[in-house]
């Protein structure tokens, strides 16, 4: 079997399914998920976990599916491959055509529409991360592939680039270090027509967060574990299915647990926030819940939860790429059109250089997320590299999300421009844990 | 296939130029800060290795002349003379930007002859040190505005002004001097001319002290009636409106990562420098840690390590770029400007951080704090890149955004 034809052919799959689309689709809500949003949109509204489906292993594996390593020629090399161009531009036309126009509707509502999301989830992009024995499209790691798809998503808007990708969070995880039992169980659904929301829940509501700290504990007993404690600002959590949940582990560290929403002791509180609002952001409430022995990911070693940290680390570093490009590429033409005194305010230096230090910056953090999912997808160490770009993200995505409204003058403050949406969403990508992951 | 390392086949190349900036520049680093226009003999030798790192093929050229951008055509990926020769500028000026500057035959003059001459000028030109002559009293950023005139007369051009800050101008064979043929022609009419030292008409004046990289000696030169042979004219004699500044204004486009490989290689320094204090102090920097949770110090330094590596990364960017005959104006100017500011920005808070060790004379810190400065004003200061990242960003000529 040549792999990489069939990662090629599965590229101009997507490729062709966007050439039919029309450029720009009227996203109406349905009328069934009104009630939903109106719930999600009001603060501490508390809700059961959805229904989950009976998640069956269909298949046996006899050990886990794991995408090998990818390998690099040795050469400096900023292009990427004819793969990764045909998916970024894919999701690229995607973000712009359909998720840009629903964006502010969205942001209201404190939902994304379900049949953009249903529309995302034919994109495929999760089966990048899925082997392909188990009906994935994935013939390597794709840290760099997933790194360009998120960037290209965000580009649209990044709230409804959470929820989109979301989900893959759990499908990635569960690829990148479930056993051949996990794997059996849960993977086959992310690959089915009908592929279940699911969310990585890390965060925790307090001061100075440390994901190496968590409050919500789960503690060891006879047939499995109990878990206790709050996660925050979980994505589509009222409608999950899934979630990976991070949780102390007695006195042996963080750890990372399945759980099904359907499990009894598990709320769902709304959490609608500054921004990432067409996320639907929420909190799990876990008052005693018990999993099986089998919930448990990677056997609790401390490299895999640590690498899931540093991988969703990277992931809100593409997002905020593709959103900070989504800012630069709306101010440009902004002030070379707008007029004060006489001639467009791009004329003037304080304006002019306020332009220039954001893409410096920009592309500043570009460099550095690429340099680190590269070396992910190689296997290499990138723990520094991930820290630098979270740290770059932190300090000069929310200046760009800022100076974005401040060269907008009064028209940034307003939601009739995107910009405002942007700077919500960048101050969140350095202070969110978990979520998504390259 | 997406990858941001230095290539395995520069490996060797920079692990010699690591070692030469660790045996030889830094135990001189200081000798020559306090010997402020004394000759660094050490280097002669020195030169003689990198001529033959030059010469020899695997490295595929180090040093000034790497910038040229050769004519083969071959398709796909190339990792070639100028991102070898940025990795090398990146090490060396770990090791001492000064003395890098006072490299023999490795001059911005060899980097603008290696641009632009002809294949016929690069060969009568092979082997001398090249300094470059643009600044004038009068004018530095604004080079359009320079007044040395250069007037055809028989076979020879006869050449009139004044220039300033010539980096190397005592020590090197030859000065590339801008001048312009017709003052009223505006920028299309400079051009670029190779004056051997020796030639009639042509003093040194004296020689700047200056605030930091002080191994490098900075002329000050007098043209007066100075007749140079008209072969030495570097590109196209004629006044071309239409091209403009294209051919010297080209030079720009290769030699400024080479500027902002300065700034990356001494910022390196300042880091290693202070982690290793901050360390020894007991300062532990956590990468997986949140900034806030760690001690102010740690966070500050991973802060200045981010933008390091950004500066570094678009350095190589552009680098990158050019040995792939991609243009990179843009892109150029954007490392200059994020490498010349974090070099200021690191150098003098690792300063602050060190406290009095870091001020005083017993380590290099200070030093590298007064050599940082003029890596964001030479080759175009911050505010000159600034004007050209914008002006790319957003369309706009010199004449509508100033």
């Amino acid at each position: 079997m040549n792999l990489r034809r069939d990662v090629m052919g599965f590229g101009l799959r997507i490729l062709n399914r966007f050439a039919g689309a029309p450029a720009v689709d009227k996203l109406g809500l349905r009328k069934s998920s009104e009630k939903a949003i109106y719930q999600a949109s009001k603060l501490g509204f508390r809700t059961a976990s959805a229904a989950a489906r009976s998640f069956g292993s269909m298949q046996k594996l006899v050990r886990p599916a794991r995408l090998p390593k990818n390998s690099s020629n040795g050469l400096f090399d900023l292009t990427p491959s004819e793969e990764q161009v045909m998916l970024r531009e894919a999701a690229q036309s995607f973000a712009l055509e359909k998720l840009r126009p629903a964006a502010a509707l969205a942001d209201t509502a404190c939902a994304a529409p379900a049949a953009l999301l249903k529309e995302s989830d034919d994109l495929g992009i999760a089966l990048m991360g899925i082997a392909e024995e188990l009906g994935g499209a994935g013939s390597e790691r794709a840290a760099m592939t997933n790194v360009l798809v998120a960037e290209a998503m965000a580009q649209g808007d990044m709230g409804l680039a959470v929820a989109c990708l979301a989900p893959s969070a759990v499908s990635t995880a569960l690829s990148l270090w479930g056993n051949e039992q996990q794997q059996a169980q849960y993977l086959p659904a992310f690959t089915a027509d009908n592929a279940p929301a699911a969310a990585l829940a890390i965060q925790e509501a307090r001061p100075l967060f440390d994901p190496f700290i968590l409050q919500t504990r789960a503690k060891r007993v006879a047939d499995g574990f109990v878990l206790q404690g709050v996660k925050s600002m979980v994505p589509r959590a009222a409608e999950a299915e899934l979630f990976i949940i991070a949780a102390q582990l007695d006195d042996a560290g963080p750890a990372l647990f399945i759980v099904e929403s359907s499990v009894a002791g598990l709320v769902i509180e709304a959490e609608p926030a500054m921004g990432l609002r067409a996320a639907s952001t929420a909190r799990l409430v876990l008052s005693d819940v018990k999993l099986p022995s089998t919930a448990l990911i990677g056997e609790g070693a401390a490299a895999v939860y640590t690498e899931c940290v540093q991988l969703s680390r990277l992931a809100w570093c593409a997002l905020a790429t593709g959103t900070a490009q989504a800012v630069l590429d709306y101010v440009i033409p902004y002030v070379n059109e707008r007029v004060a005194f006489g001639e467009p305010i791009s004329h003037r230096q304080s304006v002019a250089f306020s332009v220039a230090n954001m893409n410096i910056e920009l592309d500043s953090l570009r460099l550095l997320t690429w340099k680190a999912a590269s070396r992910a997808e190689r296997g290499e160490e990138f723990s520094q590299d991930a820290a630098l770009a979270r740290r770059l993200c932190a300090d000069k995505g929310v200046v760009i999300g800022s100076d974005g409204v401040q060269l907008l003058g009064g028209h940034g403050f307003i939601k009739e421009h995107p910009v405002e949406l942007c700077y919500f969403d960048l101050r969140a990508a350095v202070l969110m844990e978990g979520v998504f992951l390259i | 296939m997406i990858n941001l390392e230095t290539p395995k086949k520069f490996r060797m190349l920079v692990e010699q130029a690591n070692h030469v900036a660790r045996e030889i520049f830094r135990p001189n680093s200081r000798k020559y800060d306090i010997a402020e226009h004394a000759y660094p003999k050490e280097l002669d030798m020195l030169a003689a290795l990198l001529d033959g790192m030059n010469d020899g093929g695997g490295s595929e050229g180090a040093g000034a002349a790497g910038v040229r951008r050769d004519a083969t055509k071959d398709e796909g990926n190339r990792n070639s003379s100028n991102l070898s020769t940025v990795l090398g500028v990146m090490e060396l000026c770990w090791g001492d930007v000064g003395l890098l500057l006072s490299m023999p035959r490795q001059g911005l003059g060899n980097s603008a002859i290696a641009s632009v001459a002809s294949d016929e000028q690069l060969k009568r030109f092979d082997g001398r040190w090249a300094a470059m002559a643009i600044t004038e009293p009068h004018c530095g950023s604004d080079s359009a505005a320079i007044r040395t005139t250069a007037k055809l007369d028989g076979d020879h051009y006869v050449l009139n002004g004044e220039k300033i800050f010539v980096t190397s101008g005592e020590r090197a064979d030859l000065v590339v001097v801008w001048a312009t043929l017709d003052k009223n022609a505006g920028r299309a009419a400079i051009k670029s001319f190779v004056v051997e030292k020796g030639t009639l008409g042509f003093d040194l004046i004296r020689l700047e002290h200056k605030l930091g990289i002080r191994a490098s000696d900075t002329a000050q030169f007098a043209l007066v009636n100075c007749r140079v042979p008209k072969e030495n004219l570097l590109g196209d004699p004629t006044v071309n409106v239409e091209k403009g500044f294209a051919g010297v204004m080209q030079t720009f486009d290769n030699t400024r990562p080479l500027v902002a490989g300065m700034a990356v290689g001494l910022t390196r320094a300042c880091l290693e420098e202070t982690r290793k204090l901050l360390e020894q102090a007991g300062v532990v920097i956590d990468y997986n840690k949140p900034a806030n949770v760690q001690s102010a110090a740690a966070a500050e330094f991973i802060k200045m390590e981010a933008d390091y590596e950004a500066a570094r990364l678009l350095t190589l960017q552009a680098a990158w770029m050019a040995d792939n005959r991609k243009p990179n104006s843009l892109q150029a100017s954007m490392a200059k400007a994020k490498a010349g500011r974090t070099c200021v920005d690191v150098s003098l808070k690792c300063v602050e951080l060190c406290g009095s060790l870091g001020y005083g004379e017993h380590s290099l810190l200070e030093k590298w704090a007064r050599d940082s400065k003029i890596l964001d004003i030479f080759e175009g200061t911050q505010q000159i890149q600034l004007l050209i990242v914008a002006r790319r960003l957003l369309g706009k000529s010199s004449s509508e955004l100033k």
